[in-house]
């Protein structure tokens, strides 16, 4: 898993509470062996028309938008399905971190193995985050990781929380698998205790 | 001290614990299926891994599987892909396999019971979100990712933060026409769908020792709906009915420790919950959802909220946004709107019981002319079943498609699905914008509130049908 240290960008606002993983990424494009390539499929039914060509109101179609890395998203992102494409096509996009009040637990925990930030900010903050984005859709946003602290254009600061754990892993690019294998000793006792 | 049914399956499923770590929990169980694994196994390849226990893996067909009768050709190449994926990986790594066709196939989250795998006090994790329907067991079971399942695949373990527990307590008796299905969608309508996030329910009281496994099983298969991973029941005389004498129940002495185990599996007397909601069953109707999340449900006779109802201006944007995509009128009930396709079936309802109930709306009656009606089995053995019922010519009689076992309708991966524009009432799971195909409008009801709509073609009170 690649590493997370620090993050500077501008953010695309996505002004929607509850958005489902269907609409992250619908579930006909699930027919899929990689894990790589989603990026087109990101947001599929709401970024293009009908005819195929793009919405020009959505949100990620707006000039503004193009090179964003931070999605400023709505209550309750990655509510519905297990779906890790999700995350794989937010990435494939170019977000790698997702700031919301609330996120949904699944999408969460597949966020944090693949190297995406879910930053959790309380009402106010997102608030004032919403107002600056749309006052400046280019004002630049800051993640430090390490200091677990989202900065933005005039100087203001919040921390936000996140499991050490999963902080330890980001900011060092651990893969939680290898870390499960290094407990192979125990995972073999407790087989035996248990059959 | 006194211990609540999750943290005794929690505390018996601990391998490793470390300060500030998630704990090393064990699986006991792990479905998977063609959309979520082929990734897993691709990262197990790279890696150079086993598959720690393949016995305690258990592979289906679901999700994009043709649900045609006699002509079970995929014509989606990219499907017919994974489909084939998965068979080579359950033939390279030694996995049981219940492919498309087989006697013991169906939805993932139907087999696992039906075939006994899906025990009291097991772990049991499935790359897909609808897992919380094993908990109906008194099993700790849950959705998730596929980095999560390639896990499971290499070490049969997980790495969890111990989540918090809700009791969700339902007592009293329902009442006529009032299922499962309502009890649940009534919870999340409370609740919202965000209201279990962080936590794992358990569900009590007189309302949920008085349903059969199947009702059991709809209650918490909807517990993600709600925003909890997990939903649990207390295993009693019912559950042990249920699982004794399937294909993989214990059996003779094995059977005998099993049922003694299992009995210690309930909630102590004076265990806490860190919250807990009520819901009065006797006050229950039949539910029916009208937005794009499955939170959007009212009573089937009451009317839609209006935008004005809604204090929190995200949650009035959230209303308004809804009712433009359903293209709906607020303040109106939804009794009598047009209904173009019934769809009965999905992990949520596609149980031998739920096929009766629909059946037992649709017996000597016939489907509106207006209206295309799926009735899809979650499994082969409950396909047979309905068959050896006659339920099958009670839907075909009325006008209906009795198609074969599969997801359908609920996901539209396979080419059952909605055409932009209309609207379904649907037993599945779930009404975001496009689930049952793009531009497509969902109802979530009961079996019997959709067997109903099927009859009439409008939105119709059951109850009514006389």
């Amino acid at each position: 898993m690649a590493s997370f240290t620090t993050l500077r960008s501008h953010a695309v606002l996505l002004s929607a509470e509850n958005v489902d993983t269907d609409q992250i990424i619908p579930a006909r494009f699930l027919k899929t062996l990689d894990k790589n390539g989603l990026g087109n499929q990101l947001f599929f039914d709401w970024r293009y028309l009908a005819d195929g060509t793009d919405n020009p109101s959505f949100a990620l179609n707006k000039p503004e938008a193009a090179g964003a890395a931070i999605l400023l998203a709505g209550d309750n992102f990655g509510c519905g399905s297990s779906r890790e494409h999700a995350p794989w096509a937010l990435m494939g996009w170019g977000i790698r971190a997702v700031i919301s009040t609330s996120f949904a637990d699944i999408f969460k925990g597949n966020c944090l193995k693949n190297g995406l930030l879910p930053i959790q900010v309380d009402a106010a903050t997102h608030a004032k985050l919403v107002e600056a984005v749309q006052a400046n859709p280019k004002s630049e946003l800051s993640v430090s990781l390490e200091a677990r602290e989202l900065t933005w254009s005039d100087g203001a600061k919040v921390q936000f929380p996140i499991d050490a754990f999963a902080q330890h892993c980001l900011l060092n690019g651990i893969d939680q698998l290898g870390y499960i294998l290094s407990f192979n000793d125990q995972i073999t006792s407790y087989e035996a205790a248990h059959g | 001290m006194a211990k609540t049914l999750f943290e005794k399956v929690w505390k018996a499923h601990v391998v490793a614990e470390e300060p500030k770590r998630p704990s090393v929990l064990y699986i006991d169980l792990h479905l998977i299926h063609e959309v979520t694994s082929p990734q897993a196994f691709a990262g197990l390849r790279t890696r150079g891994l086993k598959v720690r226990r393949p016995e305690r893996t258990v592979a289906t067909m679901d999700h994009s599987t043709p649900t045609l009768p006699k002509r079970l050709q995929v014509i989606d190449p990219e499907a017919q892909a994974q489909l084939s994926q998965l068979e080579k990986n359950c033939s390279e790594f030694g996995i049981r396999l219940f492919a498309m066709g087989d006697a013991k196939n169906g939805i993932v989250h139907v087999v696992g019971p039906e075939r006994g795998l899906t025990q009291p006090g097991m772990t049991i994790v499935c790359g897909d979100s609808h897992t919380s329907t094993h908990g109906a067991f008194g099993s700790l079971a849950f959705g998730i990712g596929t980095s999560e399942v390639e896990h499971v695949l290499a070490t049969q373990c997980l790495l969890q933060s111990k989540p918090k527990t809700l009791e969700v307590r339902i007592e009293g008796k329902l009442g006529n026409s009032v299922t499962a299905k309502d009890i649940i969608l009534a919870l999340i309508a409370k609740i919202g769908t965000a209201g279990g996030t962080g936590y794992v329910l358990e569900y009590t009281g007189s309302a949920i020792r008085a349903l059969d496994m199947d009702a059991r099983m709809t209650v918490c298969n909807m517990s993600i709906e709600g925003g909890a991973r997990a939903g649990m029941i207390a295993p009693d005389d019912t559950t042990f009915e249920f699982v004794a004498g399937r294909e993989y129940a214990p059996t003779g002495l094995a059977w005998d420790k099993a049922l003694e185990r299992w009995k210690r599996l309930p909630s102590d007397a004076g265990a806490t919950y860190d919250m807990r909601v009520d819901i009065d069953a006797t006050a229950l109707e039949p539910m029916i959802t009208y937005g794009t999340n499955p939170g959007m449900g009212v009573p089937i006779t009451q009317a839609l909220p209006r935008a004005s109802d809604f204090s929190v201006s995200s949650e009035r944007a959230a209303f308004e946004k809804a009712m433009i995509y359903m293209d709906l009128e607020q303040g109106k009930p939804l009794l009598g709107h047009k209904v173009d396709v019934v769809f009965v079936g999905s992990c949520t309802n596609s149980r031998i019981s739920d096929l009766r109930l629909a059946a037992g709306v649709l017996k000597g009656r016939k489907v509106a002319s207006s209206v295309r009606t799926l009735v899809v089995p979650g499994s082969h053995d409950i396909k047979k079943q309905a068959e050896a019922e006659g339920l099958d010519r009670v839907f075909i009689d009325a006008g209906a498609e009795w198609r074969e076992p599969g997801c359908s309708m609920c996901i539209a991966m396979n080419g059952d699905q909605l055409t932009p524009g209309q609207y379904a009432v649907s037993t599945s799971n779930r009404n975001f914008e496009g689930r049952q195909g793009k531009g497509g409008r969902t109802f979530l009801a009961s079996p019997l509130t959709a067997a109903a709509a099927a009859i009439t073609g409008k939105v119709t009170d059951v109850r009514t049908l006389g």
